[in-house]
């Protein structure tokens, strides 16, 4: 059983606070995602849970047991880096080997896990060599082979995907979630990647700022994002968000006058207040010119993605995609879109927090609150 | 790469260049000429033109029992030296690389030394290691007798040892610990998760990657202890006691200036500079074949 509580951390350097009271707990065997931009504070955390960091304030525990004051070897935890690390002096054997000599364990059983852990990543051709004369996925099958070795309660990955091409990085990542499969060991991600974040989770944490944005499975934080950073953050394209002023229970007004028509029954909201509302690309649907409640948009130029092709057009004096499947007729010259009252989110445009439906059941939007 | 400048105009080359090369040439390659000159030629005891006589002055320096004792002494020198120096600022770069409290203030303090002139080193050391009156003389109020390096070859060999070392240490410490910190810090981070202590870290990780760096100062130092160490000699023990720190370069002085016999001395010279020049050809050969990670 290897479970992490997380209870109120708090990070700073000098006067600058990086962590501000971080609360999450992860369960034992989880895949747990950790996404967020760069300078969010994301590898800060992982790094505090592998002992690399001091933790200012508050408390971690692995396993029930409270490691702030362990030193890394004393943690059980294994960490994939973003670079490798990989030792350069020593050759692929010594490098997955390193941690089994440092313990001390006679030549012959160090052999013999070698050649194992070899086996499982696909390394054993490459045994002799050294770091320099791998290519990027073997090397980081080098860093990966290193952390399993140990056969560690937990496994941290700080961006272990990023240096690698497009290719390598959905092969890699796939070799991963099967490993997890496999190890069954708890394993913390930290990506800035949404892609890998959706499809590798078990559950993601969205951090923004040193703070934690929503935590939940990967379906929901893109379904029902509990702030408008998520929303923007996650999806790719991104949501359009729209900045607008609820003028009656169901419009909103934006600045240039257009208006959008609201489901009275989804959201509490106030007249007068300042919203942004948000729509998938995918939601959008393009109707017939002049039907009921259709905007006509200019369109400004097209992205043929391949299987769908992605139409840049303006609302309201706002940038505006629309995804079409690639089947549908090419949009030219004016496009007329319907925006589903049941695909809108509501943002208050001041704190960024969903307007929660009314009567609906909401899932897990607690730690966006906290 | 091709980082060359080229210049259409050679006479304007030739002039920007024109400084270095006299510099060069009035302080390197003529004195080495007339080195040369005088190495095989002798000098007629009432004066008058050299004569040539062959390599009647190195048949002459290579059967002298004082010579060898000399080259003895200083490989010794250059040995101990070089091996106090650099595991000193070893030592002391590992320690400020883990950066602990105060290690900005001591960066800067550690490399003062260099700055200091070898006289005046030696001067220093030798108001520390006066056997009466310095620092160490509190050993001989312990035990009499015990230190005294006007008397004690040996103590005398410690003494301009420890001097060199002092000295050289602040400039081999510079060397290190900016080699230290070119070592990514991820490598450390794997090596600690990897369940490696401090010291395991510095003997595995560290100390192995800074190969290239120790190489070079291996090879600086040892060149330094054979030609730069005149001052501190001069000063500390003056050769002595009985020839004990008769280093090479020192005998040359005390041959050429003390006894005046030119020929002698400038002998010595090409020897030393052969040495110097095949240690440090060897050295770096070894070190672009051997010492690479890259």
């Amino acid at each position: 059983m290897a479970e992490i509580a997380i209870r109120n951390v708090e990070k700073t350097y000098g006067k600058t606070a990086v962590l501000h009271g971080i609360t999450l707990d992860i369960a034992d065997g989880e895949f747990l995602v950790i996404l967020g931009p760069s300078g969010c504070g994301k590898s800060t955390l992982l790094r505090m849970i592998a002992g690399l960091e001091a933790i200012t304030r508050g408390e971690i525990a692995i396993a029930g047991r409270v490691v702030n004051a362990l030193e890394p070897r004393e943690r059980g935890c294994a960490m994939v880096f973003q670079n490798y690390a990989l030792y350069p002096h020593m050759t692929v054997a010594e490098n997955i080997g390193y941690a089994l000599k440092v313990a001390g364990l006679p030549k012959a059983e160090r052999e013999r896990r070698v050649a194992e852990i070899a086996r499982i990543v696909g390394l054993e051709a490459f045994l002799a060599r050294r770091p320099s004369e791998l290519s990027g996925g073997q090397r980081q099958r080098v860093a990966m082979g290193r952390a399993m070795i140990r056969e560690p309660k937990v496994f941290l990955f700080d961006e272990p995907l990023s240096n690698l091409d497009a290719k390598l990085r959905v092969q890699m990542r796939l070799e991963i979630r099967r490993l997890h499969q496999r190890l069954q060991a708890t394993s913390v991600f930290v990506t800035h990647d949404q892609i890998e974040a959706m499809s590798l989770a078990d559950r993601i944490v969205v951090m923004n700022q040193g703070r934690i944005e929503q935590a939940g499975p990967p379906r929901l934080l893109y379904t029902e994002p509990a702030t408008r950073f998520v929303a923007s953050f996650l999806g790719a394209p991104a949501m359009n968000l729209l900045p607008a002023t609820i003028v009656a229970k169901d419009r909103a007004r934006m600045a240039d006058g257009t208006e959008i028509a609201l489901d009275p029954g989804r959201f509490v909201v106030e007249i007068g207040q300042a919203v942004e509302i948000g729509i998938r690309p995918e939601d959008v649907l393009i109707v017939w010119p002049g039907s009921e409640g259709a905007h006509a948009l200019e369109v400004e130029f097209t992205e043929d993605m391949g299987s769908s092709r992605l139409i840049h057009t303006r609302l309201g004096g706002m940038g505006f995609t629309v995804l079409q499947a690639a089947a549908q007729i090419e949009a030219e010259g004016t496009l007329a879109i319907n925006l589903p009252e049941d695909a809108l989110h509501l943002f208050d445009a001041a704190t960024g927090l969903r307007l929660r439906r009314t009567g609906a059941t909401v899932g897990v939007l607690a730690s966006a609150a906290a | 790469m091709d980082r060359r400048a080229s210049f259409d105009n050679l006479w304007l080359a030739g002039a920007l260049v024109a400084p270095q090369i006299l510099l060069v040439v009035v302080f390197f390659y003529w004195p080495t000429l007339q080195a040369l000159y005088w190495a095989f030629s002798t000098q007629p005891p009432f004066g008058g033109t050299n004569q040539w006589v062959g390599w009647q002055n190195f048949q002459q320096i290579f059967t002298d029992a004082v010579y060898w004792n000399s080259v003895r002494v200083s490989i010794i020198f250059a040995t101990l030296s070089t091996a106090l120096s650099i595991s000193m600022a070893l030592l002391l770069a590992l320690m400020i690389d883990r950066q602990l409290a105060g290690h900005k203030a001591y960066r800067f303090v550690y490399f003062w030394p260099y700055a200091i002139a070898a006289p005046a080193v030696g001067l220093a050391f030798r108001f520390i290691f006066a056997p009466d009156a310095g620092f160490v003389s509190a050993i001989n109020q312990l035990a009499p007798n015990l230190w005294n390096p006007a008397l004690k070859g040996w103590d005398a060999m410690i003494l301009i040892v420890i001097a060199n070392s002092w000295k050289m240490m602040a400039y081999n410490f510079i060397f290190f610990l900016a080699a230290l910190q070119s070592i990514p810090r991820g490598l450390i981070e794997a090596a600690a998760m990897d369940g490696s202590g401090v010291l395991r870290r510095a003997r595995d990780i560290q100390i192995p990657l800074l190969a290239p760096t120790l190489f070079f100062l291996l090879v600086i130092n040892i060149t330094e202890s054979f030609v730069d160490s005149f001052g501190i000699v001069d000063i500390t023990t003056g050769g002595g006691p009985a020839r004990a720190t008769d280093l090479m370069v020192f005998k040359i002085y005390s041959d050429g200036f003390k006894g005046l016999d030119y020929s002698m001395a400038a002998a010595q010279s090409i020897v030393l500079m052969l040495l110097v020049i095949g240690l440090t050809f060897v050295q770096f050969r070894y070190v672009e074949k051997r010492v690479h990670y890259a």
